[in-house]
């Protein structure tokens, strides 16, 4: 057994304290042979700090496309040459898929915008949505639109909406080679706001944007120092017309070997299955990496691409004995 | 799928639905693959860049010439 798998056997399942940036990179640098035992771990600390319990969401893009940021992975820019068009979905729609996801048996249902941050004419949209969405469908709502205001944090609490994703995306070192237009920083302040607000946070990113493992493991330490409710992991879906979309899909023992260094990290995080699954692991893999420290998926389809139908994933957590979240466990 | 209300029929698509480019310069099979975790974004009849709105559990195409599909 490795020397790092027994730290972390002692330091995080027993004491519940997460791995530090070395401990994180010797996992992800852990050899093959030894990935089955460190995923065995991962989903020990996983049902002990978290238990068996699998939170589901389903997510919608209010806003589609036309954004002014160049986050070099994101089919939504407006300065890439994506076939992405500029779409916003109407209030009875979005009403509609809160419903349908509901119907999923899912908790949380997350509204997205692709903005640099929301304008007046988007505010307003959400105020009469996630209002509609709360007198119709019995659902947890959350958000996601770019960076904010400290007016702009106190106006979603005042809406109901209970947590607030802004993904770092990647490593504070390598966040200039992914987006130039904004600082990481920013959204670091972004997501202070939120969590002095009482919002829940929800902070994660993209593996397989061109960083190292080096940085990979910075990534998961950065993130452990948030100590955000919510950890979303993508692994990068390349995307014609982006300056990341000629890149290779992360392969597949590395991003299992990611979700189990993440849960050491943090481990009583939610940590949810989010983008680009379908590519790097296929069934197989998305079933070893819920053994393996996942307790969060994302069901049905992305926001401008498609995933598995929800009743494969939840096929797939019947067979595997765990339970979803039931929305009275959130409330 | 629905089929866009305003394509003659008998008629065959000129264009890929992924990529834009003529159906007949070449095999399409990687867009095909694509596809299978992607709406269209580009109508085959006309190569217009649709307007597309993904949901959950579903998605609709626009082509303002040749009107809508979904899945």
């Amino acid at each position: 057994m490795p020397e790092i798998l027994d730290q972390a056997r002692a330091r995080v399942l027993g004491d519940g304290v997460g791995l530090d940036e070395a401990g994180v990179l010797a996992v992800l640098t852990l050899p093959d042979e030894h990935l089955p035992a460190a995923l065995q771990l991962a989903h020990e600390v996983r049902m002990r700090w978290c238990g068996p319990e699998v939170e589901v969401e389903g997510i919608v893009s209010l806003k589609t496309g036309g954004c002014p940021e160049d986050c070099h992975f994101c089919s939504q820019s407006g300065l890439f040459t994506s076939p992405v068009r500029s779409v916003w979905l109407d209030i009875p729609s979005l009403v509609e898929a809160a419903k349908q996801t509901a119907a999923t048996g899912a908790t949380e249902f997350c509204i997205v915008a692709a903005v640099r941050g929301p304008d007046a004419r988007l505010m307003k949209q959400m105020r009469e949505g996630v209002a509609a969405i709360r007198a119709e469908v019995d659902i947890q709502v959350a958000a996601s639109l770019g960076m904010l205001t400290q007016e702009q944090v106190d106006e979603l609490v005042d809406m109901g909406v209970h947590r607030y994703n802004h993904n770092l995306e990647t490593c504070r070192s390598y966040f200039p080679n992914v987006v130039t237009t904004h600082t990481w920083e920013e959204r670091w302040e972004t997501l202070r706001m939120v969590r002095d607000s009482g919002m829940e946070v929800c902070c994660g990113g993209i593996l397989g944007l061109g960083e190292t493992v080096e940085q990979r493991a910075e990534f998961a330490a950065q993130l452990a120092e948030l100590d955000p409710h919510e950890v979303p992991l993508n692994f990068l879906n390349p995307r014609p017309g982006t300056p990341l979309g000629d890149r290779p899909v992360v392969e597949g023992k590395d991003a299992l070997r990611a979700i189990a260094a993440f849960r050491l990290a943090m481990p009583r995080t939610l940590l949810r299955y989010a983008g680009g699954r379908e590519i790097t692991l296929g069934d197989l893999g998305t079933r070893d990496g819920l053994l393996g420290g996942v307790n969060a998926v994302i069901v049905g389809n992305y926001l401008t691409t498609l995933g598995r139908p929800a009743s494969d994933d939840l096929a797939l957590l019947e067979d595997l004995k765990m339970p979803v979240k039931a929305l009275s466990a959130t409330l | 799928m629905t089929v866009q209300p305003t394509v003659p029929s008998g008629t065959t698509p000129a264009w890929c639905d992924r990529c834009g480019e003529a159906t007949g310069d070449g095999p399409h099979d990687a867009c095909a693959r694509a596809r299978e975790l992607e709406p269209p974004r580009y109508c085959a009849w006309c190569r217009r860049r649709m307007k597309v709105q993904v949901v959950p559990t579903g998605w609709t195409a626009v082509c303002v010439e040749h009107g809508e599909v979904r899945a």
